[in-house]
């Protein structure tokens, strides 16, 4: 029984999850730091998984009740690198705290070179049901640019371990537009990842974040990712999903039926979470903190019985319309127009976007056509005024 | 009264200002204590009296060695080519002129120049030998050359270090036995030259006036004969350099006159002063200064185009040279066609108005003046592209063409005569200072020499060559409009007028600077460089395939939105051009010179 019924690309579930809460996690801890990654994580820190367990456990009993999750999602960093008991002490916590709804979709990311029958037994015992593996390429050469330690065949036996421990989800994220990737090498990795019959996958072309190896290393004359490449890669992998039935329901996820995302689904509705960890964004009453983003000022501070909670952003009401457009719109199902849209359908900008094709009306939902110009809408939303008709 | 008029000419940088405080310093206008570097430079000066000093002309005050004092009027002018006109103002108000040359450049362009000016103006010229101290100082050929050019016995000329003060009073002395004293007619009815004026902002206008004939009396009832305005006297005064007021300015003193004017334009430099009610022969006076290159200034925020509107009208204060009108451009918006007297005019011109005025301004291509003679007779000054008329309507055209002289090592003659050819230049003569020194005259198009001829010529001589210019004439010439076209566009900030043979690289240039300088938008956007409907060169910015964030997640929400913010931010300095977005800084580096030959 899951809570994300039906094709992942549908109205009624883009808008349903608005209202549905979800829990995040963060595990940072890492094996290496991969040279484009500026998410919170540590390597070489592995010492300290227990207090840091322990402190997401203190963190999760002082945050307020609430309502019952409808997704949990651990993410990281690498939770595969935390033993199934660590992991599963947090599930549990989250659970006797707020309440698992019926069929709760409880997800964690993991590598393939960590996944094995005893870990994936011991996360399917501590009520994981859905996994989601970085595999990012299937070329060697890709993977090594990327800083990645596993080979093509660990990630294949991976899924199939997962499968055999009886998975109910599989994700596979793979990163498109390495500089020296070539559309042959991509159309294969995609080839591969689809013989495996993931039940959803997500591709991402490489960003260069800002103060990131990879962007000191461009900085400093490496080649920088072609946008045009990406988007070549980005439309062969479309064509490749399509024919392998998955469904495209957001600008870089596709799902079978039924295996939509649905702490994902809640983020990009607008929906609430809670979450915990260092660098952990939340989302409560129209309120996103954030917590500390380094790991030992964290500990401290919980260790202490004070709150991780670094800042907060509030939005006005405006700005929370902008933001729910902002969000809505990478959905294929896209958005209600509501007052923003309205707005933005009646804007010059909006005009022009239309005349382009990248912004379009369907049956009272306003879309991006083309999801690869998204940001172009998403710019054009930000412009609007809050009086602008 | 012993008076001595005089002025300093130089080359740039041959220690004019240096020399002119040394001047002051000896003679006691200014105390060692007070002595800042080139007090003449300095603009805002002390103000004594509620009157900002611009020394243009000072007081000086010297006994010589026969025992008597001496009042020496040292005026100032400008050094740099494009104030010519201005220096010979200057000129008109002396007997004398301290002609200086650096002893390790020896004679330069803007030297002779000058020389030539005061030779016209018929003063009586003293060569000076400057910098004597420098290691590199080869003094006693730098007389060789002045004397050379000057015609005149090279044991005539006066070495000085005016760093040091070393020949400081020799050169006193040849200023006061050699400078004329000047024609003094008491008893004739009033005449003086207005030869200079600025606005103080206490004060109103003030003129610098050379009397000539009669006096001027402080209370007088004053007529500016050129345009029959009279006021009262209500200050007159010297400089000393701090201003003095005095009773009266007799016949060959020089001194300032106040009369409570507050508009510059109502005060005409060259006019001459008389006594309200007396019928005098106007002095010999000027023409107003011709402005020679025209540029488009438009606020890169249309919001300041009020802004920009004050900032001309005030630096139009001092400085009635600066010409300008409202333009309009589909490109820019709102901003004004100015006129300059040259490049360096310009440039100091906008470069005050960003600086002292804090304005973002975007210019267009400088463009000369040029001559339509249409079908029906007419002759139409075409000072912007867009004036041009139909080609159908134009019977031929001309372009201002210049006598330009240079000097430099005769090592790069060869270079310099293949960067005048490429400028459409016509040389006219060539001769030897001296073995290792040439001088070069051409007729050059003013158009040619707009666009980085100075910088090209300082790098292909190692900064060794200089220039100096004068108008000479209008030429016929075939003169074709190019037309820069986005998404099929016009786009008139990028329009020029330009001879033939230069359209296609000219065309070529533009074309492929904004095809780098253009972003990608929704849609192909072709480029093309176009005379009439003939195009001569087209690029492609082709259409955005990609701009989406890759990913937004729980965690990324505020920061993903940020990221969007400064994008919109930046996208908010474009202006339409169209359906194109265009970056402000593409307008200001498409026009930029790059010395590309």
């Amino acid at each position: 029984m899951t809570v994300a019924i039906g094709p992942p690309d549908s109205a009624d579930l883009a808008d349903a999850a608005a209202d549905w809460a979800a829990a995040y996690v963060h595990i940072p801890f890492c094996a290496r730091l991969c040279p484009y990654c500026d998410f919170a994580v540590v390597a070489g820190r592995d010492e300290a998984t227990h207090r840091y367990v322990s402190a997401l456990r203190k963190e999760i009993a002082m945050e307020p009740e609430w309502r019952p999750l409808r997704a949990v999602y651990v993410g990281g960093g690498t939770p595969s690198r935390l033993v199934p008991e660590q992991l599963g002490s947090v599930v549990g916590d989250l659970e006797s705290r707020f309440g698992l709804a019926d069929g709760a979709e409880v997800s964690l990311e993991a590598n393939p070179e960590d996944w094995n029958f005893a870990l994936a037994d011991g996360l399917r015992q501590a009520g994981y049901e859905r996994v989601s593996f970085g595999v990012q390429s299937f070329d060697p050469a890709v993977l090594k640019s990327l800083g990645r330690v596993h080979t093509p065949d660990q990630a294949a036996t991976a899924v199939s371990v997962a499968r055999q421990t009886g998975f109910r989800s599989i994700n596979i994220d793979l990163i498109f537009g390495t500089p020296g990737e070539t559309n042959v090498s991509w159309r294969d990795t995609v080839d591969r990842a689809l013989a495996l019959e993931p039940d959803h996958l997500s591709l991402y072309a490489l960003t260069v974040e800002r103060g990131t190896a990879l962007s000191r290393a461009i900085s400093a004359g490496a080649p920088a990712p072609d946008p045009d490449a990406q988007a070549d890669a980005y439309e062969t992998a479309e064509a490749l999903c399509r024919t392998a039935g998955l469904v495209h329901y957001e600008v870089s996820n596709w799902a079978r039926p039924d295996h939509g995302c649905v702490y994902n689904l809640i983020t990009w509705a607008q929906g609430e979470y809670v979450a915990f960890g260092i660098g952990a964004h939340g989302h409560r009453q129209g309120i996103r903190p954030r917590n500390l983003r380094r790991l030992d000022a964290y500990l401290d501070r919980v260790e202490g019985g004070l709150s991780a909670e670094q800042g907060a952003e509030t939005l006005d009401p405006w700005g929370r319309e902008v933001e729910r457009l902002l969000l809505g719109l990478r959905r294929i199902a896209g958005v209600v127009p509501g007052r923003g849209g309205e707005a933005l359908l009646a804007s010059l900008r909006g005009e022009r976007l239309r005349e382009a094709g990248v912004l379009g009306l369907a049956a009272g939902r306003m879309v991006v056509l083309r999801p690869l110009l998204g940001d172009e809408v998403g710019r054009a939303v930000l412009a609007l005024q809050p009086g602008e008709r | 009264m012993n008076i001595r008029n005089f002025s300093i000419i130089a080359h740039i940088d041959h220690g004019k200002s240096t020399l002119a405080d040394r001047l002051l310093e000896r003679t006691g206008a200014i105390s060692a204590r007070e002595m800042r570097e080139q007090v003449l430079d300095t603009m805002d000066l002390e103000r004594e009296r509620g009157i900002t000093i611009k020394a243009q002309a000072v007081r000086l005050v010297c006994r010589a060695a026969d025992g008597q004092d001496y009042v020496l009027n040292l005026i100032d002018t400008p050094g740099h080519v494009d104030f010519s006109y201005e220096v010979s103002r200057s000129l008109a108000a002396c007997e004398g002129a301290v002609l200086v040359v650096d002893a390790a450049q020896g004679v330069q362009a803007q030297t002779l120049a000058n020389a030539f000016l005061a030779i016209e103006a018929g003063l009586e010229i003293i060569p000076v030998v400057n910098k004597i101290d420098l290691p590199a100082a080869e003094p006693e050929r730098a007389a060789a050359e002045l004397a050379s050019v000057l015609g005149i016995d090279p044991a005539e000329v006066v070495f000085v270090s005016a760093k040091t003060g070393g020949g400081i009073d020799e050169l006193l002395e040849r200023i006061v036995r050699d400078v004329p004293t000047p024609l003094q007619r008491p008893d004739q009815p009033l005449r003086a030259l207005v030869f200079d004026s600025y606005y103080d902002a206490y004060r109103g206008v003030v003129c610098y006036v050379r009397v000539v004939d009669g006096s001027l009396n402080d209370g007088d009832t004053v007529l500016f004969t050129a345009t029959s305005e009279k006021h009262q006297a209500t200050e007159v005064g010297v400089l000393t350099p701090r201003a003095v007021r005095v009773p009266s300015l007799g016949a060959g003193e020089v001194g300032y006159l106040i009369t409570g004017v507050k508009e510059i334009d109502r005060i005409r430099v060259g006019d001459t002063v008389s006594h309200a009610g007396r019928t005098v022969e106007p002095l010999p006076g000027y023409q107003d200064p011709k402005p020679m290159v025209y540029s488009g200034l438009f606020p890169a925020d249309g919001e300041d185009f009020e802004r920009l509107r004050e900032a001309l009208e005030k630096l139009r204060l001092n400085d009635s040279a600066l010409v300008y009108e409202p333009e309009t451009s589909r490109a820019l918006g709102f901003g004004f066609r100015c006129g300059f007297l040259g490049l360096l005019h310009m440039e100091i011109i906008r470069e005050r108005l960003e600086r002292e005025y804090d304005l973002d301004l975007v210019a267009t291509a400088p463009s000369v003046a040029y001559r339509a003679t249409l079908t029906n007779g007419f002759v139409q000054e075409i000072r912007s592209p867009q004036d041009l008329p139909g080609a159908d309507q134009i019977d031929h055209m001309e372009e201002p063409f210049l006598k330009a002289m240079i000097i430099a090592p005769s090592e790069y003659v060869g270079t310099i005569i293949e960067l005048v050819q490429t400028r459409r230049g016509v040389m006219e003569h060539m001769q030897y200072l001296s073995p290792e020194r040439v001088e070069l005259i051409y007729h050059l198009p003013l158009a040619e020499v707009v666009f980085d001829f100075f910088d090209n010529l300082k790098s292909r001589t190692r900064g060794y060559a200089s220039l100096d210019y004068e108008p000479l004439d209008y030429r016929v010439s075939d003169l074709v409009r190019v037309d820069i076209l986005l998404n099929s566009q016009a786009v008139d900030a990028f329009s020029t007028v330009i001879h033939r043979d230069k359209a296609y690289q000219y065309g070529k240039r533009m074309v492929e600077r904004l095809r780098k300088l253009i972003p990608r938008q929704l849609f192909d956007v072709p480029i093309q460089a176009a005379i009439g409907s003939r195009v001569i060169s087209r690029e492609t910015v082709k259409a955005t395939r990609k701009d989406v964030i890759a990913k937004c997640y729980g965690g990324d929400v505020s920061r993903k939105r940020k990221l969007l913010e400064r994008q919109k931010e930046g996208k908010k300095r474009m202006k339409m051009v169209g359906q194109v977005e265009v970056p402000q800084e593409a307008f200001i580096l498409a026009l930029q010179a790059d010395g590309d030959e």
